[in-house]
């Protein structure tokens, strides 16, 4: 297993140096524009020049280049230079600048870390801890009331989109209920709030409430129906009946013996959810103001922003090899029987 | 806008300054706590010569500020300056080259350290650096030089005669930047600059405290600020993100935020917002015109790329009978109901504002199916394949509609399209994501200057109030076509002699009824000769909260220009 | 390759099986009659319901539900009951054609992937290759790439029709390529694989008779929320201007535009929100009671 992870963590580079490539064509070849949403009173010499200043008109390759250079090689060093107070010579080289904000994308991303991870984190965290009891009680009790509830929720939940359930309580929580109720939410999500005290904790509690749980809406519903169908298929196996006839108690053959068998799936699942932490809710984020990296990736997107889309996309893309490489040892430590090499 | 108006616009705001200190809300600096301001589209960056996007230079109008802007009607006003420049107080030069700006003497940057020239005549250079990619360029159009003459006066010189001196310096769009701070950041460097960028150092009410891009700014008053007593607030929160909905329900239904930007929703939503009882909606209007380009050249799928919407004519538009007959059957009035409310007027001109160039020489506020159809009929076309659309000589009166995505404008398609399926002319819809429509990506089929379709509906306006340059949309060489990139704002490809011959005379005439009578002219002419069908004269709709005093909409300018002004009402 | 000529009565039998034991599940068959409903209601009741779906009668907009307009109309008139079916049609047909594609083109991955190791390594790349895209910008590559070519071999609904299955399907089969592949590495492993192993079978009738049957579980809570995906997907796209005409109705759309007037008039985000809602619901049943129809396990209680 040791091995297997050290090859596929250098078969890691050229993987991702092709998305990488990849990903720079599409959001080049893709027709958003960076001046495409100034007024139209700006006419197209104008907009002209001011592509050319941003360097939009370069051959390809040498953008493509600049980029790599930039991103592996310059802003490393920045970041090691503030951390440890070296020099490492990197005064008066051009950081890796977005276009719509001209300054630099590792700054923004930063910058939208803190609430990002906040409150899409969060919503990860507490949609798993609800999805796995419901998905273990509802396969446990197959078509109990408990499991048909949970359908039900699970699958309205699902089908619901987040720009509808998050006006939803908006509506209900924000605008029907006076401002001055205790069970009042705010419906813009503020920022530049920070947690000092109890009282300051209590409105990052209240303005976390709403966004939160309509995330957690849709991460529970996921994984729930995974957990249960995954569960299902395991508390019939013959071994399930060895362990129960060997007497072990209930509680471990199912909590034990059968989730063990039945995560596979759900490691899956969880592993491709993860990076999405990081990429943001677009929608979630709209609705509540969050700002958080996934508004920053699609007012990138809609702005034409090229080294903004493309840097946050490509750290999407380490996550999302790294997390399914973490899942691939995973399955080999729930089920010792897989091997890789 | 020339002199007279001119002259109007220096003596209201004489007597407008004293009117602001005596309306009661005077009091000590910072006293009313902290405003919330919600704009649905985050500002970038708070220099406004590196973006150009309205929400940026709007934000940023609380901290820089120009020399004169324009009032709520249009008039323009002494801002930093002593006075408005005209040839009658000698401002202006007789022979038009120059105009020479006075700087109120005793302002200073939120630093503390003096206003001079020496600041102006650098915000001139820094834009005007072919390196620096400044959007607001066209401000400085025909300058030749930016002198500063002594510590108070500088002198603007054009290579020409120019009848309308007042592009640099005027308006939200062309602030004054200091020079101490922007030193380093001229030409190639002025990307690089984001501390500059974020925190610029201004005249106006507020200072920045933090500025997180496409986010939320956090202000507070600006203890040097010239006016005593001024601001009221003490601190302000720009918070932007989000939608047109969500922004105005935070103002009017749940009280959460103070003043919300631009609220582009259908009248109905505004009205039930509105019964929330925290805010109140309001409207200005300015030149905006959503209207119907009408192709002149043929956008047929099966000509090739060089030859796609740039060869004339098009198989009908060019038809009197049928342009004229389109414009019969729309309902402007019910357009004006559905889809703007208070924030919409009926209009049959491409230049509705200011009034003195409104053409009153059409009508439109009829729909009249009825002659639209005798229109058609009378001029041959008839449906005589039984299609259910009309033809003649085997030429399908059939458009493709396209226009951006925004839920006014899919209702105002489909509104119309029945209307036009009722008069015989068939319609395919299609809408374009914004940023790609107007994306102006030479590779994209989709963008408003391609012009793949043959009729395509979008808003225009033009800053300040002259409209010289936008009349200019009008000439046969500003169209767009593979040989320029498809970079050209003569988007209809409207071409006329007559039209070009009038628009030289009016670069070379000075006197506002006589520029408004040719402006008003330029205007019949392309509306007749079917370069487009005008819709809804646009107003701009905000909301402020029943509990904000002070607000002034101002639609010539930054909408929000006089934050200075601006209290709480106890 | 068959192995029917060992067995005494023909292999339809076993399907009788199946579908008795499908019956038997009530929520599974109720699930069903609903979907059938649905679906036999969006292709047949535009015929009887004469009323136009794009047709504005603008004195009667905002109307509540009433005879003449059973769930009322929209802000320009336009009959919402009529919308409904229409956009049931082009929501239905998108949703499980998309999910199929999406299903068909994960499933195979995941099972290729999972069983040969020599090709793991290239598929698990691509996958990750596709989940790190940005959708986007990849939607509106392919559209500016393809629309007029598809549009020309198509027609224009058509043409848009194909390109809509196409991206959706081409962008969400990865979650199931990944959950497949990893049931399939844990299958691969069981007892029962390496019995059927050692009397020969070979790999095709490995995957079809062994393999396959034991993923389904999974595959089919793919499948009940890759429709939900799917209407969703469709109307972020249309609302993009990367799909239908703005005024073709859809479910997805219908349930967008009537967020804004939540407040007036909820019925208007009920309808749609509902649609969607209780046909992934009837996904859902069918997809249980296939699944325990055909496990024999379950099937011989």
């Amino acid at each position: 297993m040791f091995t297997f992870t050290i090859r596929r963590l250098i078969l890691t580079v050229p993987t991702l140096l092709f998305i990488s490539f990849v990903i720079f064509m599409i959001v080049k070849l893709s027709p958003s524009d960076p001046t495409g949403n100034l007024p139209l009173t700006i006419p197209s010499e104008v907009r002209e020049q001011i592509r050319e200043a941003l360097g939009v008109n370069k051959p390809l390759m040498v953008q493509y280049g600049l980029w790599l250079k930039q991103f592996f090689w310059l802003e490393p060093r920045i970041y090691l230079e503030q951390a440890f107070g070296w020099d490492m010579g990197t005064a008066g080289e051009t950081r890796l600048i977005s276009y719509q904000t001209r300054s630099p994308v590792m700054d923004l991303i930063m910058q939208r870390m803190p609430q990002t991870l906040m409150v899409v984190g969060t919503a990860y965290l507490v949609g798993i801890l609800i999805a796995l009891p419901i998905g273990i009680i509802s396969a446990y009790k197959q078509y109990s009331v408990f499991d048909q509830i949970g359908t039900l929720v699970s699958m309205i939940g699902f089908s619901v989109p987040p720009f509808f359930s998050g006006v939803l309580v908006i509506v209900l929580f924000s605008v029907m209920i006076p401002t001055d109720s205790l069970f009042w939410l705010p419906s813009i999500y503020d920022t530049t709030h920070e947690v000092v005290d109890w009282e300051s904790f209590k409105y990052q509690f209240r303005q976390m409430i709403m966004p939160v749980m309509v995330l957690a809406l849709q991460i529970t519903a996921q994984i729930s129906r995974f957990t249960r169908a995954s569960m299902l298929d395991n508390l019939n196996q013959d071994y399930v009946r060895t362990a129960r006839a060997k007497g072990l108690k209930e509680q471990s053959v199912v909590l034990v013996h059968v989730l063990r068998n039945s995560m596979i799936p759900v490691v899956t699942v969880i592993a491709l959810g993860i990076p999405s932490i990081f990429g943001g809710a677009i929608i979630t984020e709209q609705v509540f103001k969050v700002n958080g990296l996934g508004q920053l990736l699609i007012i990138a997107i809609q702005g034409g922003d090229v080294p903004t889309v493309q840097t946050l996309t490509f750290i999407f893309a380490i996550l999302i090899v790294l997390f399914n490489l973490i899942a691939d040892v995973l399955y080999g430590i729930l089920d010792p029987r897989i091997r890789y090499d | 806008m020339t002199l007279k108006t001119t002259l109007l616009g220096a003596a209201a705001s004489l007597a407008f300054a004293p009117m602001a200190m005596a309306d009661g809300h005077a009091g000590e600096r910072g006293r009313d706590g902290n405003v919330s301001i919600i704009y649905w589209q985050a500002p970038s960056i708070l220099n406004p010569f590196l973006s150009g996007g309205t929400k940026d230079i709007e934000a940023a109008s609380m901290i820089i500020e120009p020399l004169a802007r324009y009032n709520e009607t249009g008039a323009l006003v002494p801002w930093l300056a002593t006075e408005i420049p005209t040839t009658a107080n000698g401002g202006v030069s007789e022979d038009l080259t120059s105009i020479t700006w006075k700087i109120t003497p005793g302002i200073t940057w939120s630093d503390g350290t003096a206003f001079t020239s020496a600041d102006v005549k650098f915000t001139a250079d820094y834009c005007m650096n072919p390196d620096g990619g400044c959007a607001q360029v066209t401000k400085f159009e025909g300058v030749t030089s930016v002198e500063a003459i002594d510590d108070l006066t500088v002198k603007v010189t054009f290579d020409k005669p120019t009848p309308f001196p007042y592009g640099p310096f005027v308006g939200g769009e062309s602030p004054i930047i200091q020079a101490a701070q922007f030193a380093n950041c001229t030409g190639a460097a002025a990307s690089s600059c984001s501390t500059e960028n974020f925190n610029p150092i201004g005249t106006g009410p507020f200072k920045v405290v933090e500025f997180k891009p496409n986010d939320v700014i956090t202000m507070e008053a600006n203890d040097n600020y010239r006016e005593e007593g001024k601001p009221a607030f003490a601190s302000v929160t720009f918070k932007g993100g989000g939608d047109a909905t969500a922004a105005g329900r935070a103002v009017m239904e749940t009280g959460e935020f103070d003043y919300a930007w631009n609220l582009q929703l259908s009248p109905d939503v505004i009205a039930n917002m509105e019964k929330g009882g925290k805010g109140t909606p309001v409207a200005g209007f300015g030149p905006l015109v959503e209207r119907i380009m009408l192709n002149q050249t043929n956008p047929s799928a099966d000509l090739s790329d060089e030859d796609r919407s740039v060869i004339r004519p098009h198989p009908f538009l060019g038809d009197p009978a049928v342009y004229q007959a389109m414009s019969m059957a729309i309902d402007r009035p019910l357009l004006v109901e559905v889809g703007y409310g208070k924030a919409g007027k009926v209009t049959c001109n491409w230049v509705p504002a200011p009034d003195a160039f409104n053409s009153t020489s059409m009508t439109c506020d009829q729909q009249d199916i009825e002659g639209a159809k005798k229109m058609l009929e009378d001029a041959g076309w008839t449906d005589s394949n039984g299609n259910g659309t009309r033809d003649k000589d085997g030429v399908e009166l059939s458009v493709l509609y396209q226009t951006s995505t925004n839920a006014v404008r899919q209702d105002f398609q489909a509104l119309i399209k029945q209307w036009w399926s009722e008069i015989g002319i068939g319609a395919e819809l299609r809408n374009i994501d914004a940023s790609v429509f107007f994306g102006g990506d030479a590779a994209s089929p989709d963008t408003f200057q391609k012009f793949y379709a043959d009729v395509e509906m979008y808003a225009n306006t033009f800053n300040g109030t002259d409209p010289q340059s936008y009349l200019a949309n009008g000439l046969c060489d500003k169209a767009p076509s593979p040989s320029t990139q498809w970079q050209g704002e003569n988007i209809s490809r409207f071409c006329n002699e007559e039209y070009d011959a009038l628009h030289a005379q009016l670069a070379e005439t000075a006197g506002i009824e006589a520029r408004a009578e040719i402006g008003k002219k330029l205007n019949d002419i392309i509306v007749q000769n079917g370069g487009m069908i005008p819709l809804v004269h646009r107003g701009r709709l905000s909301a402020h909260a029943n509990s904000l005093g002070g607000v002034i909409l101002n639609v010539w300018d930054s909408e929000i220009w006089n934050t200075a002004d601006w209290y709480r009402v106890k | 390759m068959t192995d029917t000529t060992q067995l005494d009565a023909p292999p339809r039998s076993q399907w009788w099986d199946v579908w008795d034991q499908f019956k038997s599940h009530k929520g599974a068959l109720l699930g069903a009659i609903f979907f059938f409903m649905i679906i036999l209601g969006v292709l047949f009741g535009p015929w009887i319901w004469g009323i136009d779906p794009t047709f504005i009668d603008i004195r009667s907009r905002n109307q509540g539900p009433s005879l003449a307009h059973p769930m009322g109309t929209d802000q320009l008139g336009r009959d919402t009951f009529a919308r409904m079916m229409a956009g049931g049609r082009v929501s239905l047909a998108v949703g499980l054609t998309a999910m199929a594609l999406a299903l068909g083109l994960g499933t195979l991955v995941g099972v290729l992937a999972g069983y040969y190791k020599k090709i793991d390594g290239l598929l698990m790349r691509t996958t990750d290759l596709f989940l790190a895209l940005p959708l986007l910008p990849l939607l509106l590559v392919i559209i500016m790439l393809f629309r007029d070519k598809l549009n020309a071999a198509f027609g224009p609904e058509g043409g848009i029709f194909v390109l809509m299955v196409a991206a959706i399907g081409a962008t969400s089969w990865m979650q199931t390529a990944r959950i497949v592949r990893g049931d399939v590495l844990a299958i691969k492993e069981r007892e029962f694989v390496l019995a059927a192993r050692s009397i020969g079978t070979p790999n095709r009738r490995m995957i079809t008779r062994h393999i396959l049957p034991n993923v389904l579980s999974p595959i089919m809570v793919s499948a009940t929320l890759g429709i939900a995906n799917a209407i969703i997907t469709e109307s972020a796209l249309s609302f993009l201007g990367l799909g239908f005409p703005p005024d073709f109705p859809t479910w997805g759309r219908l349930l967008f535009d009537s967020v804004d007037y939540l407040q007036q008039y909820p019925e208007r985000v009920m309808w749609p929100g509902l649609a969607i809602s209780l046909t992934v619901l009837s996904v859902n049943y069918m997809g249980d009671g296939l699944r325990d129809a055909l496990d024999p396990k379950i099937r011989g209680r």
